[in-house]
């Protein structure tokens, strides 16, 4: 994974381990590109330009509006500068922000009829968008109960969305389970209900920005009563080079319903940078519960710094109704800057946040991520669990607010955030909010840093175990918090991911 | 990057209020400050880093009017040997003061430097302030000592017999007082420093504190009980091989306080504690801002801070732990904690670790809430009243933070004026 450099190296690691690392571990695994013929909205934003992703989307007038007045919004905002990021000034105008597969100029009606390149790519990622079928690559899920193997999946290819699996299966439990593109033609009355409650179009500079140019994403509507039969997931593949991918998704969990929804997102490995501004809303009412997980492994650029992914997404949770439940989990260990704080409302009485996070930067990356919890209504519980790793030259940054309202009262926070430094050019940092405006809520914080526990290295490896093995098996210990809040299909990844990450980075 | 207009109005309006003291040795630091303050202007309402505490009184031209607190109690450290330096309302009291001469210690006022060319205060004066501009302003510490015309300069060369006691009295209800302190600790020496009082409607203090390899210094400060007064406070410490430097300061009453703490560990194994505890009662905010360097290998820093808030008290915390990249085997804890007595208090918090040596160990917490039901069951059901079960549990939390001081006679002191305070509020 990483190059290690000479003067990092400890004694007792030997010189071929590291030139084995060097040589088997320097590449990224998606890195590869699908070689296919796009078809491009011209370079740079403007109200043109907005329009054009509208009409391109086929969209009602309504929505059109919508998108010209955050462009209007966004050029009066500046962008932040307030993370622990430093990366050079984007050209917005230097930037596709539209791309599609030319053989999606007439919209596939099925799987069926999907060009087999795109379907080949997702293959070879490990989705393959065919129903019936488990996500390939991952051991062990066969073991799974039988109901528990399907995950539907909704697959986003540069700008849009290729197509949906299960759509039937889930349409029959009465889910609602497509493209954003679909869902504001098709269930109009939904999404204007909902778009922009949870983050208003003017949130944040990205936020207003991906409300503009917004092309694809997901939509998920879960009706009342309803526990969603199978895992949602979608997976996002940037593949076209100079463009920015600028999702959205919406997920609504009406009373008493349940959903699991998954994420994942690739890159082609390439040296200029690329942007990536998604926004996740999601409205949870009385009694539901939504879990959303998400792998990052987007294009970390090379291990110089050169190339990767800007990740910059705005997610956060509204839990509307009582009782209501929210579970935020993620494995970030791609991206050449990351900037995302998944975050909840915790409004209804008795409703819960958690956040899961494990952060792992390596070579020349920098995370600024954590979670904001708001609790506004009483009885509201949030937990945090946030481990940050940094190695190489990495910057990590856990950031995050939470903030106890005067009516939240007995509300409940409990905090931790571990980080881990792996060599001494990197970085670890932890910048928590805490504002409490009644005494009945209690809010605990604790952080620690510290350096992989020699004590435990030693006892692995007094057992055989070599030094790499010894420390990924510390490290997942230390992660196991939070990998265990994964859904399986991802846990397995993420453990894997976590063992990748470290390798050669021991000394 | 240019200044925000509103801010630029702010401090001019100020600055134009305030005149520099000429000459002496002391000029070059004070216009240097001057031009620092120009540069970052004074502190706003939008500043990050007054994200939790409005400015506005602090720097505005003119200051608030504050009354006087008359009480009969005994005053601060009035039961110890000490050697006093009184100022009342900022003017040195010379007949209150005791005589400046003590074995051990060697004390001049700022306001006689001033009009010296040449005197070891100038090589501190001024110039831990501006190391601790980054990578934070302090605008209103830079202002001190652009405009500050007394202090004190103590060269502390063995070990006193006894502590040196700054009280500042305030009797106007006007008054709008800047102090500048230096302190030098030569290699070896030791000594401990007392303060007390409110000093002013508007005080403004700095003190920059410089010491040398094996020295010590021990800090003890009482901010004043007047209810309207406000303050800001700074203090920069920096802090050689081996030594131990340790501050606690408690703060009863006032309207508006901010204390911000800039400590530098630049030799290896040097140990700093900074603790604080404060009650506030009604119309009270209390900040204790803290930033802590780590650059020298095997150092231990603590940060401790409590506050009992009620009828509507703010608190605010914002510490930071920054360890760099050569001070590996750092050990670094920081607490913040609140009791909240009633449910119209609040308290806000922004603990801050940034770290860039990977064999550390850094921890902080920060809890807050009210005071604990089942203990208080417990007391009760041994026949404890409530109120008294109530002040004894509150006490008990100050404990961390008091235990920081090593004097016991103080610290007992202390805890029995914090438990008046207490059972006068009952």
């Amino acid at each position: 994974m990483v190059a290690l450099d000479q003067t990092q190296v400890k004694d007792g690691v030997d010189q071929e381990t590291v030139d084995a690392v060097r040589e088997v571990g320097g590449e990224y695994k998606y890195g590869w590109e699908t070689e296919i013929e796009m078809e491009y909205a011209p370079k740079g934003v403007s109200p043109d330009i907005v329009r054009l992703i509208s009409e391109k989307n086929e969209e009602p007038e309504w929505m059109t509006e919508w998108r010209l007045q955050a462009y209007e919004r966004w050029l009066q905002k500046e962008e932040p500068t307030w993370a622990m990021v430093n990366y050079p000034k984007i050209d917005f105008q230097d930037i596709y922000y539209y791309a599609r597969p030319k053989s999606m100029d007439v919209k596939p009606k099925s799987l069926e009829e999907v060009d087999p390149k795109l379907l080949a790519t997702y293959e070879k990622l490990g989705i393959p968008l065919r129903e019936q079928m488990i996500l390939a690559g991952v051991e062990g899920a066969e073991k799974a109960p039988a109901e528990g193997r399907k995950v539907a999946v909704d697959a986003v290819f540069d700008s849009v969305s290729i197509g949906t699996t299960f759509k039937d299966e889930l349409k029959a439990a009465g889910v609602i389970f497509c493209s954003i593109s679909e869902a504001i033609k098709d269930h109009p009355e939904l999404v204007k209900k909902y778009l922009g409650t949870v983050v208003p179009v003017t949130d944040n500079y990205y936020a207003t920005l991906n409300s503009a140019v917004f092309s694809d994403g997901s939509f998920v509507y879960v009706p009342p009563g309803v526990r969603c039969p199978m895992e949602l997931s979608t997976y996002f593949r940037i593949n076209a080079e100079n463009t920015g991918q600028f999702e959205r998704t919406l997920i609504i969990a009406d009373k008493g319903s349940y959903v699991s929804y998954l994420e994942g997102c690739t890159a082609p490995a390439r040296d200029t940078a690329q942007l990536h501004a998604a926004v996740v809303e999601i409205i949870v009412e009385e009694d539901a519960e939504v879990k959303y997980s998400t792998v990052q492994n987007w294009y970390p650029g090379d291990e110089d710094g050169k190339g990767g992914i800007y990740n910059f997404v705005t997610k956060r949770a509204d839990c509307r109704g009582d009782r209501s439940k929210v579970m935020w989990t993620q494995v970030e260990t791609g991206s050449a800057v990351t900037w995302k704080y998944p975050s909840c409302i915790l409004r209804g009485e008795e409703s819960q946040g958690e956040f899961y996070s494990i952060a792992i930067a390596n070579n020349m990356q920098q995370a600024d991520t954590g979670t904001k919890m708001v609790h506004l209504g009483k009885n509201t519980k949030s937990r945090i669990v946030s481990k940050g790793i940094s190695a190489g030259k990495a910057q990590n940054t856990y950031r995050g607010l939470v903030s106890m309202h005067k009516k939240a009262k007995d509300a409940r926070n409990y905090t931790q955030c571990d980080s881990l430094l792996i060599g001494d050019k990197c970085g670890a940092h932890t910048v928590p909010y805490i504002e409490v405006k009644n005494n009945s809520a209690r809010v605990e914080h604790e952080a620690t840093t510290s350096k992989v526990d020699e004590d435990q290295l030693f006892y692995c490896r007094s057992r055989g175990m070599d030094e790499e093995e010894a420390v990924a098996l510390v490290v997942n210990g230390f992660c196991k918090d939070v990998l265990q809040a994964l859904p399986m299909e991802f846990a397995m990844e993420a453990q894997q991911l976590v063992a990748i990450s470290l390798e050669g980075s021991v000394g | 990057m240019a200044l925000p207009e509103l801010n630029q109005t702010a401090t001019q309006a100020r600055l134009s209020s305030l005149s520099q003291p000429e000459g002496g040795c002391l000029a070059g630091a004070r216009h240097a400050a001057l031009s620092r303050v120009q540069t970052t202007g004074l502190p706003g309402r939008r500043d990050e880093y007054w994200k939790y505490t409005q400015p506005d009184t602090l720097v505005q031209a003119v200051a608030p009017e504050a009354s006087v607190f008359h009480h009969d109690e005994e005053p601060m450290f009035g039961g110890f040997d000490r050697l006093k330096i009184v100022f009342v309302d900022g003017v040195f009291d010379e007949s209150a003061s005791d005589d400046l001469e003590l074995e051990g210690v060697r004390i001049d006022r700022i306001s006689d430097i001033s009009n010296q060319d040449i005197h070891w205060a100038k090589d501190l004066y001024g110039v831990l302030e501006a190391r601790g501009q980054s990578p934070v302003a302090r605008p209103l510490a830079a202002l001190n000592t652009a405009f500050a015309r007394e202090g004190v300069a103590i060269h502390v060369t063995g070990k006193p017999s006894k502590p040196i006691n700054l009280i500042y009295m305030h009797k106007s209800e006007k008054s709008d007082v800047m102090l500048h302190h230096v302190i030098r600790v030569d290699p070896g020496a030791s000594a401990t420093i007392l303060e007390n009082g409110p000093a002013a409607s508007r005080f403004n203090k700095c003190t920059e504190i410089d010491i040398a390899d094996g020295a010590s210094l021990h800090l003890i400060c009482a901010q004043g009980r007047d209810h309207e007064r406000r303050a800001a406070t700074h203090m920069f410490a920096r802090l050689g091989k081996e030594t131990t430097f340790k501050s606690f300061t408690l703060t009863v009453n006032g309207v508006l306080t901010r204390n911000e703490t800039v400590v530098e560990l630049l030799g290896d194994n040097a140990v700093a504690h900074v603790s604080g505890a404060c009650v506030g009662d009604g119309d009270f905010h209390h900040d204790d801002t803290v930033f802590v360097t780590h650059d020298a290998v095997n150092c231990e820093s603590r940060q401790v801070f409590k506050k009992v808030l009620r009828n509507g008290a703010t608190g605010v915390f914002q510490g930071k732990i920054l360890v760099k990249n050569k001070a590996q085997k750092t050990d670094g804890y920081q607490i913040s904690q609140a009791l909240m007595l009633d449910d119209d208090s609040q308290f806000l918090a922004k603990p801050e670790l940034e770290i860039y040596a990977d064999d550390v160990v850094c921890s902080h917490g920060s809890t807050s809430g009210a005071i604990d039901e089942n203990a208080l069951f417990y007391l009760r059901s041994r026949g404890i009243p409530n109120d008294a079960a109530t002040d004894l549990l509150t006490l008990a939390f100050l404990g961390e933070a008091v235990d920081e001081i090593e004097d016991q006679e103080i610290a007992t002191d202390i805890v029995e004026r914090l438990e008046n305070w207490l059972i006068r509020r009952r």
